[in-house]
Order: C-alpha cells, then sequence, then structure tokens
C-alpha cells in the first residue's frame, strides 16, 4: 500500500507549489548569506555559526520534514489534527511557564542553542483542526453553534498568544476570516468586523473623543432617517452604544495591554511621532534601505544600509529589506510574484479539490500566508506597524521554517490525494 | 456559483493588496530618490585625506618648517544622536554651552559634511575616544599635520598657516572648513605647491558609527598627494645668527645673494616664535601678539616704510654721475656748516673740497644736495624741474625703488617717492631743487622698505642690475630651480659708474664714517645711515657690500632709536657678513656687546 502510494505521489504533486517553494527558500538563503556577509571576514557556506550555516541546516531538516508528510497517509493527518491542535495548546500554554523570552515576546522555548517558537505550529494545527471541524459538517449558515465554536478554535490559540505579549502572531488568527468567507459566512458578520476595523483605526490615529463624535454624528443621521420606524431606531441606539463601549475598549487595551515599545510603533504607524531618530528610526531605515535599491538595487551582496546593521532584524523580521536593496523593484517583483503565485495556487487548487477538507485547509493557510506576507512587507514600507512576524520561507528562523514547510506540504500531499 | 463567486472575490482582494502595496514600494524604490542619499549618508562617511604639507627647507638643506602628527574631532551634525555630553565634556575640557555652540556653527556649516569640532586633540584623547566612538555617533577623529618649527625662527618670512575662512572657501571651492590654508610669508606664497591635493576615503559606517571598511573596495577613494616640499633661498644659520643680533631691537635685515636675488635673510624685529601659531593655542597666542605694543607680527622688512637715509646717497651719487652732473674728478666744498638754502642750512661737517669718493666716504650733506640740485636745475637736458625730476625718479625706480617686486614675498608695501605732480600741487608749482633738496641726502619725502634699500645695494653689487628678491629657490627637489625669477632688470645707470660708487664704499670701511665694518682678510664696501626719526632717536642704518671686488651679499641693516649707523647697523651687518662669508665669527666682543644690546 504504500509503495503504491509512492508510486503515485512521484507523478501527483503539484510541481508549481514545490518549484516556489524551493525558490522562495533559496532566495531566502542567499539574503541570508548577503546580511552576513563581511568583505574582510571569512564567509565560508559551511559556517554554522553564522545564521546562513545555521539556516542550511533548517533548510535541510525542513527538507526532511516535507518528505516524512508526503510520505504520511492522508487519513492519519487528518485523524490526528485535533491531537495535534491539543498538543500545541500544551506547548503554548507551557511557554507560559518556561518560556524564554526574546525581544518583549515571551513566546520560546529554549532547547540547548536553539530556541523553538510553538506559535508557529499553532498556526499549522489551528488550519488543520477548522479544516476537520468544517469537514465534520457542523458549520453551516444556519448553524451558528457551529460556526461560534469555530472561532472558539481559533480565539483559544490568540488568548494563550496575547499572554505572550505577542500581538503579531495574534494577529495572523485573523487570517481565517478568508477560509470563513469562503465557506459562507454572511456579509451580516463581515460588515460589522470591517467597521470596527475602522473605528479602531480612527480611535488610535485620532482618539477617542473623536471617534465619539463622529459616532455621534453618524447616529444622529440615522435616527432622523429612521424617525418613522421605531424597530430601526431601537437597533441604531443597540449598534450606537455597543460602538462607544467599542471605541473605549480599544483605547483601555492601546494604553494597558500594549508595551510602550509597541504603542511607540502604533504611535509611528498613525503618525504620531515624528523623530526620525526615535521610535520610527526602524521603520526609517527600512524605507531607506528598500528606497535606496531602486530599480534594480545595488547589486548582490552591496547593500550598505542591511550589511552595515542600520536596519534591525535584517535576517529574520526586516529581512525584505536586504532584498528590496540589493535587487531593487526587480527583486520585489520577484518576491511578490513568487508569493502571489504559490497563495493564489493554494486557492485555485482548493477550489478544484473534491475533498473539501483539502479545500478548508487550503484557505486556512493560504490566509495565514496572505496575512504574513502583508504584514511582514508592510511593516517594513511603514504601511503597518512594526509587529515582529516572519516573511513566510525567507525569513531566518527554523521554527518559521519548520511549520510553514509542514504548513504547505501537508497541503501538498492533501492535493495529491 | 456563490462559493465560485466567492472564490474570484478573495483573488481579487489579495491582488489589489499587491497592487497597492508593489505601488508603494515603487515610489519608494523607483520615484523617490531621497531614500538614495539617505542612504549614502548613513553608510558612507567621506573622510577627508589631509595631505602632509610640503617641507620647508633652508638653501643649505637644513629643515625650517616640518609636520607633526595631530588628531582633530570631526563632527557631521546629520549623524548626530543622543549622546553624553556630560562625557564629551569631561574629555575635551569643555563647557556643555560650549559644545552646543561648536555643533550650531559645525551645523551652520553643513549638515552633511563633517566639521571640524575640536582641533589638534591629545593623543591620549584620541586613543580614548577612538575606543568609544560608538557612544558618540557623528563625531569622527581625523588625523592632521601641524606645522613645527625646530628654530625657532624666520616666522614672518616662513608664515602661518591657519584654518580656512568663509572668503578662502568663498574664492576657491577646493577649501573646506577645517582645512588649513597658508596666510602669510611662504606659507601663502607657495600654498598651492604645499598644501599638496586633498584625498577622499569613502568608508562605510555601520549603525554604531564604526569604520567597517572601505566602500566598494576603495573604489572611489582618493590617494591624498603630499604637499611639495621647498627649497628657501634662506641660509638658516644667518637668520638665526641675524635674529640674534637683532634681540631687544627694533629693526630689520635684509640680506641678498645680488647675483640670484636670492634672499640669504630676511628679518624683522621684534619677531616671535613661530611655534606659537600652530593648532590650538594659535588664536589666543595669535590675539596676544596681535594686541603686543612691539607689534611683533608686523613685518618690517616688507612693510615698513622709512626714510632711507645717507645710504640713498649712494642711488644719488650714481644718477650725478650717469647724468654727467659730476665726473670722479668732480670737487664740491662743503664750509659754512652745510647747504644753505636762503635761511634754512642742511647740516654738514665742512668737510672741505671732496669728489664723489670722499663725500661717500664721509657721507657729507653739502656734496650731495649740490649734486641733486644740480641733477634737478639741468636745463640744457630738461626744459623744466618737473621734466628734470621724473628724470631722476625714473633712475630711482629702475634701480627697484617704489614698486613691489611682487615675488614671492607676500604683502610687501611699495614704498614711496613722490612725483612732480605731488611737488606741483604742494608747492603750487612753484618748486625747484632746493625745494625738494633732502632727497638728494636720503630724508624728505621719500621712504623705502629696507627690502629696497637692499635691492639698491644688489644692483651696485652687480653693477647695473638686479634680479627680483624671492625667498624661494627650488621646489620639489633641491636641484629643480624654480626660473621665474632669474630676469636680469639692468637699472638706467652706466656700468662704469657702479666701480666709482663702489670704490667710495670701500674708502667708508677702511676710513670713512664705516670703519667698524671692517672684517679681518675681507674686503668690505659700505655705507653708513642715519635716519631722521621725528619720534625720536634717529634710526641706525647701514649698507653693506662684500666682498667689494666679488660680492656674495649685500646686507641692509636697519636699526630703529639706533642712533648713527655706525654705531649698531654697522656693527651687525658686518658681524653677519663675517658669520656668512667665513662661516664663524671670531670678533666675540663685538658680537656679545651687540647681542646684548638693548634698544627700546
Amino acid at each position: 500500500m504504500y509503495g503504491s502510494d509512492l508510486h503515485r505521489s512521484s507523478k501527483g504533486f503539484d510541481a508549481r507549489l514545490l518549484i516556489y517553494y524551493l525558490s522562495l527558500v533559496v532566495i531566502g538563503w542567499i539574503t541570508i548569506y548577503s546580511t552576513c556577509y563581511t568583505p574582510e571576514g571569512p564567509n565560508a557556506i559551511f559556517d554554522f555559526s553564522q545564521a546562513y550555516g545555521k539556516q542550511l541546516i533548517w533548510i535541510g531538516t525542513s527538507i526532511l520534514l516535507a518528505t516524512a508528510i508526503l510520505l504520511i497517509d492522508t487519513k492519519i493527518i487528518q485523524h490526528y489534527a485535533y491531537h495535534f491542535y491539543f498538543i500545541c495548546l500544551i506547548l503554548m500554554i507551557l511557554v507560559l511557564f518556561i518560556g524564554t523570552e526574546i525581544s518583549g515576546a515571551k513566546a520560546w522555548i529554549k532547547i540547548g542553542e536553539f530556541s523553538i517558537q510553538p506559535t508557529e505550529f499553532m498556526k499549522v494545527a489551528t488550519a488543520l483542526a477548522l479544516a476537520k471541524f468544517f469537514n465534520e459538517g457542523k458549520t453551516s449558515v444556519e448553524k451558528r453553534y457551529g460556526w461560534l465554536i469555530a472561532v472558539g478554535i481559533i480565539f483559544v490559540p490568540v488568548l494563550i498568544i496575547m499572554m505572550q505579549h505577542d500581538a503579531g502572531s495574534a494577529l495572523v488568527f485573523a487570517s481565517f476570516i478568508i477560509l470563513f468567507y469562503r465557506e459562507g459566512l454572511s456579509a451580516a458578520f463581515l460588515v460589522p468586523c470591517l467597521i470596527a476595523a475602522f473605528l479602531a483605526v480612527f480611535t488610535l490615529k485620532f482618539n477617542e473623543t473623536y471617534a465619539v463624535a463622529l459616532l455621534t454624528l453618524v447616529y444622529i443621521i440615522f435616527m432622523i432617517k429612521d424617525r418613522t420606524q421605531r424597530k430601526k431606531m431601537r437597533r441604531n441606539t443597540i449598534v450606537f452604544a455597543v460602538s462607544i463601549l467599542f471605541v473605549f475598549s480599544v483605547n483601555m487595551l492601546y494604553e494597558n495591554a500594549f508595551e510602550p515599545h509597541q504603542k511607540e510603533r502604533i504611535d509611528t504607524i498613525f503618525g504620531k511621532t515624528s523623530d526620525p531618530k526615535g521610535a520610527d528610526f526602524n521603520l526609517n531605515q527600512s524605507k531607506i534601505a528598500i528606497g535606496s535599491g531602486g530599480f534594480f538595487g545595488k547589486g548582490y551582496l552591496k547593500g550598505t544600509q542591511t550589511k552595515l546593521k542600520f536596519v534591525p532584524e535584517q535576517s529574520t523580521d526586516f529581512i525584505f529589506c536586504a532584498i528590496g536593496e540589493e535587487w531593487g523593484f526587480m527583486g520585489t517583483l520577484v518576491v511578490f510574484g513568487l508569493f502571489m503565485a504559490l497563495i493564489m495556487r493554494i486557492l485555485t487548487l482548493s477550489e478544484k479539490h473534491r475533498a473539501p477538507f483539502a479545500r478548508y485547509y487550503g484557505y486556512g493557510i493560504a490566509g495565514i500566508l496572505t496575512v504574513h506576507f502583508f504584514i511582514n512587507i508592510g511593516m517594513t514600507i511603514g504601511l503597518v506597524p512594526i509587529i515582529g512576524i516572519p516573511l513566510p520561507f525567507i525569513s531566518y528562523g527554523g521554527s518559521s521554517l519548520w511549520s510553514f514547510t509542514t504548513m504547505l506540504f501537508i497541503f501538498v500531499k492533501l492535493n495529491d490525494n | 456559483m456563490q462559493e465560485r463567486k466567492r472564490y474570484y472575490i478573495v483573488l481579487v482582494a489579495i491582488g489589489l493588496l499587491a497592487v497597492v502595496y508593489l505601488g508603494r514600494i515603487f515610489s519608494i524604490q523607483v520615484m523617490n530618490k531621497t531614500y538614495k542619499d539617505k542612504a549614502e549618508q548613513n553608510a558612507m562617511r567621506y573622510i577627508t585625506e589631509h595631505p602632509a604639507r610640503g617641507l620647508i627647507y633652508d638653501r643649505n638643506d637644513s629643515l625650517l618648517v616640518y609636520n607633526d602628527a595631530a588628531y582633530d574631532l570631526m563632527v557631521v551634525p546629520n549623524e548626530l544622536r543622543e549622546f553624553d555630553t556630560a562625557e564629551l565634556c569631561r574629555v575635551l575640557e569643555l563647557t556643555k554651552e560650549q559644545v552646543v555652540k561648536k555643533i550650531e556653527k559645525a551645523t551652520k556649516y553643513s549638515k552633511i559634511l563633517p566639521s571640524l569640532f575640536e582641533q589638534q586633540i591629545s593623543k591620549e584623547d584620541y586613543g580614548y575616544l577612538q575606543e568609544k566612538m560608538y557612544e558618540f555617533p557623528g563625531f569622527f577623529v581625523q588625523n592632521r599635520t601641524l606645522r613645527s618649527y625646530p628654530n625657532p625662527i624666520a616666522a614672518h618670512i616662513l608664515g602661518y598657516v591657519s584654518e580656512v575662512g568663509e572668503q578662502d572657501m568663498e574664492n576657491d571651492p577646493y577649501y573646506q572648513m577645517g582645512d588649513y590654508i597658508g596666510k602669510s610669508g611662504i606659507e601663502k606664497a607657495y600654498e598651492s605647491v604645499l598644501r599638496g591635493v586633498k584625498g577622499k576615503r569613502v568608508v562605510l559606517v555601520d549603525v554604531h558609527n564604526r569604520e567597517m571598511g572601505s566602500y566598494d573596495n576603495g573604489s572611489e577613494d582618493i590617494v591624498a598627494v603630499p604637499g611639495t616640499s621647498i627649497w628657501s633661498t634662506l641660509d638658516m644659520k644667518l637668520q638665526r645668527y641675524g635674529e640674534e643680533l637683532m634681540q631687544n631691537k627694533r629693526g630689520s635685515i635684509v640680506a641678498i645673494e645680488p647675483k640670484t636675488g636670492e634672499i640669504l635673510c630676511i628679518i624683522s624685529s621684534p619677531s616671535y616664535d613661530p611655534n606659537l601659531l600652530v593648532g590650538k593655542a594659535r588664536p589666543k597666542n595669535y590675539g596676544e601678539l596681535l594686541n603686543d605694543p612691539k607689534k611683533p607680527l608686523f613685518n618690517r622688512a616688507l612693510m615698513a616704510s622709512y626714510p632711507p637715509g645717507s645710504t640713498f646717497k649712494l642711488a644719488n651719487g650714481l644718477i650725478a654721475l650717469q647724468e654727467g652732473i659730476i665726473t670722479p674728478g668732480t670737487v664740491y666744498s662743503c664750509s659754512g656748516g652745510g647747504y644753505h638754502i636762503g635761511s634754512h642750512t642742511v647740516h654738514c661737517h665742512n668737510c672741505g673740497g671732496l669728489n664723489i669718493y670722499t663725500a661717500i666716504q664721509r657721507s657729507c650733506n653739502t656734496f650731495f644736495c649740490r649734486a641733486y640740485y644740480n641733477i634737478l636745475s639741468n636745463r640744457k637736458k630738461y626744459k623744466n624741474i618737473r621734466e628734470a625730476y621724473n628724470a631722476w625718479l625714473g633712475y630711482m625706480e629702475s634701480m627697484g625703488f617704489a614698486q613691489k617686486y611682487e615675488t614671492d614675498l607676500p604683502y610687501e608695501l611699495k614704498g614711496s617717492i613722490p612725483s612732480a605732480d605731488y611737488f606741483d600741487k604742494k608747492y603750487n608749482h612753484s618748486w625747484n631743487g632746493n625745494t625738494v633738496v633732502s632727497m638728494g641726502i636720503g630724508q624728505g619725502e621719500a621712504a623705502v622698505t629696507p627690502l629696497q634699500m637692499a635691492n639698491m645695494l644688489a644692483v651696485i653689487a652687480n653693477r647695473g642690475y638686479y634680479i627680483k628678491p624671492h625667498v624661494v629657490k627650488a621646489i620639489g627637489r633641491k636641484d629643480s630651480l624654480i626660473t621665474q625669477y632669474s630676469e636680469k632688470i639692468y637699472s638706467k645707470i652706466d656700468k662704469q659708474h657702479f666701480g666709482t660708487v663702489l670704490q667710495g664704499m670701500k674708502q667708508v670701511v677702511t676710513a670713512g664714517t664705516g670703519r667698524g665694518a671692517q672684517i679681518p682678510g675681507i674686503e668690505v664696501a659700505g655705507k653708513t645711515g642715519t635716519a631722521q626719526n621725528p619720534h625720536g632717536a634717529d634710526h641706525s642704518v647701514f649698507a653693506l657690500i662684500a666682498p667689494a671686488d666679488n660680492p656674495k651679499i649685500v646686507i641692509f641693516c636697519l636699526v630703529e632709536n639706533g642712533g648713527f649707523g655706525a654705531n649698531v647697523a654697522c656693527p651687525i651687518a658686518s658681524l653677519l657678513a663675517e658669520q656668512y662669508l667665513t662661516g664663524e665669527v671670531k670678533r666675540e666682543d663685538l658680537e656679545r656687546r651687540m647681542k646684548e644690546m638693548v634698544l627700546r
């Protein structure tokens, strides 16, 4: 049985997904090498004290991991989806007690020299668990109860991640909204979400007084419009009250739940600070690095901004700076092209798939990749607050590469069946 | 169908987002150029490599000026971030206000170009700061060289260098704030030779203000070209000896090698130690020197106008001979206490009958007044006083008076011998030879610089011509002589007349007013002078040519308030000639007396 499985797999795996994956991983490694490269120093490729040396290990182990996943029966993956989810949850809770803090987030388990971030695997686990839950048919437009459980599957890890002070990762879980939307979540649910998002941004950009003023104005307009309909007037009042509450809770969350450095970053995005050497120093340097690349870039290994460490976290969260600087807009286009192709391919394959489980899972991970990609790039060019999340497949880091490899290859495997 | 629609909406939404992002990145990367500039400022530091200035040697390869290592702390205002001001103040011994002021000044000059923050920091501070540089982003230390002088001599003629001013930077864009430029003397005249060519190093600086090696393997670097060395015409020993003799006196000495116009020594006393005008202490010392009532910065050799005194009689004698007013046989009589013009008398010593030789020997006023009057009254040749006077002036100018030589001596003055127009105006067109007769003996309206007097002596020594006096002999190598100052400029006096005047000058030393100038074994020609000084005691003047028949050196020496020429200027000039011609001074008593003499 395994033999036939293997035989089939050699033909059936989607070649495009594999090519996109390998391209991104290779681009990642090349870029990591460049960020560590020093004109004087030894730059031996197999120097495992360097990030690029370690990344070679991560790439090697990821390929092993991918191979292993491709050998597993998809039924097993489906069967143990919840188990995987709960194991990850336990690990995450464990982190709260025995975890190590790295750049403000207590999200890491240190094992010897290496640190693992269970959050990364939680994303795969959640995607799997959701897919399984959807597959069991307990959700549909009519079954509100089912939807609530689905939200709960997402919300429990988010809660733990929030407790780890890792707002960035928590935000990634919002990506499942793409799956929900595809599976029939009504606009009646989406619209309030969008309004809430708008209100949150508005409150942070200005302040709660302006937000309340705006809400009041809109409320009055609606009340005048609906003055003859008692029922609508009551609805308006409830929405108004909830909105006001929401605005104040956003403000309270901002004031109390965020760390000072996170607040500064949020302020920076909303243009509340403009001290180029203070809070938005990193963002400025990041933009300078990308901007100085021009159309064709400065050439490989010739980037000055990343090499001289003006850009923070240049091999992990800010790796796009190095690409932008050395490869210019051409590099940008290649990276965007590969990611878009990958995400679109996942969505297309999901649509085509006969088994809904693969579709649910595909939409889940397409969402995760999309959010990761846009948040990561967005923060390097000042469209999104700086919340440290890696660029999938490219950023340096074992946990991240392993989890994204697992995530993708489960889909590759599912798609094969 | 509904699901299909949502699939497309998702695709389109993601695609749209990607387009928005790409637009933003395109604007940052391609449309907006400021990021490129910022990146350069960020990571590249343009370090100016200041070449060492050329050395200055004397004519015998003795070093007059060399360079010492120095370290300047530079600041790039745009790169400044918060730093520990207190620590910087402590290391550099500055107040916080000073630091703020210096940064303001630097910012005013340029935000992106480095400015000098503190010059000439000590080696210890340099070492300390170099290690802690990462704590002071925007600052860096630059190696410089400072002028240094092994002997504290020739300050005026060597000149000094100082930081460029705004004017210098405007005049020549080569200069940037913090650069040095020659401000006077040889340093100024040969600035373009001595300064070399600045180099440039483009280094990469990391976010911690540490230098990370050169940019693009040094492809943009320009190696600094060190300044070219200069061999001056000065004789270091003679210069030093002359300054020693002139200590505690005011005055000037100019010695020239007549065959070449090379200045052997040029002294203006009081002088100062050139090491005072170097580096950090320069502004303070400069201020003190500037306010010193003795005016040590004033270069008397080039800038002081003196009445020429009796040494002027030599020139007038030559003109009288050339004009045929007198011949070597012409005898004028000096009696009755001098030369009388109406009720006015130019006093003399009743010398009796004199010819030109004895007139020079005894410095007879009567003889030269008469000769001068006769020059100006020669109506056979000149139809009026104007013409006659201007002809005389032409002779004087041909001997180098009333003009600048414009060689390599900055800030020389022209001196002045008035024109006929001046006297026409002054005496309302009613004047004659007697009106201006005092110029015949070197008093009156004529004003000359010591350099011009020395040049006149060179004309006599060369029997007819001079080469413009200059202080630099060779550039680059000792044997690569400069040629621009080699033209022989002939005076309007025929050669044969110089022998006559020189004979008189020999008699001055053997039997006349300048016996103190005798040097054992060397025949010396000389002429004493006593320049009238309306402000105090007369100036002691002596003109010397030696050896008389094969002149190797001419010396003009003027000691202010020294009284008769024979008193001070004569022995000093003689000692110098002895030093130069024999390499030593045997008259130690005289030497000591002159060195110890104090004239206020």
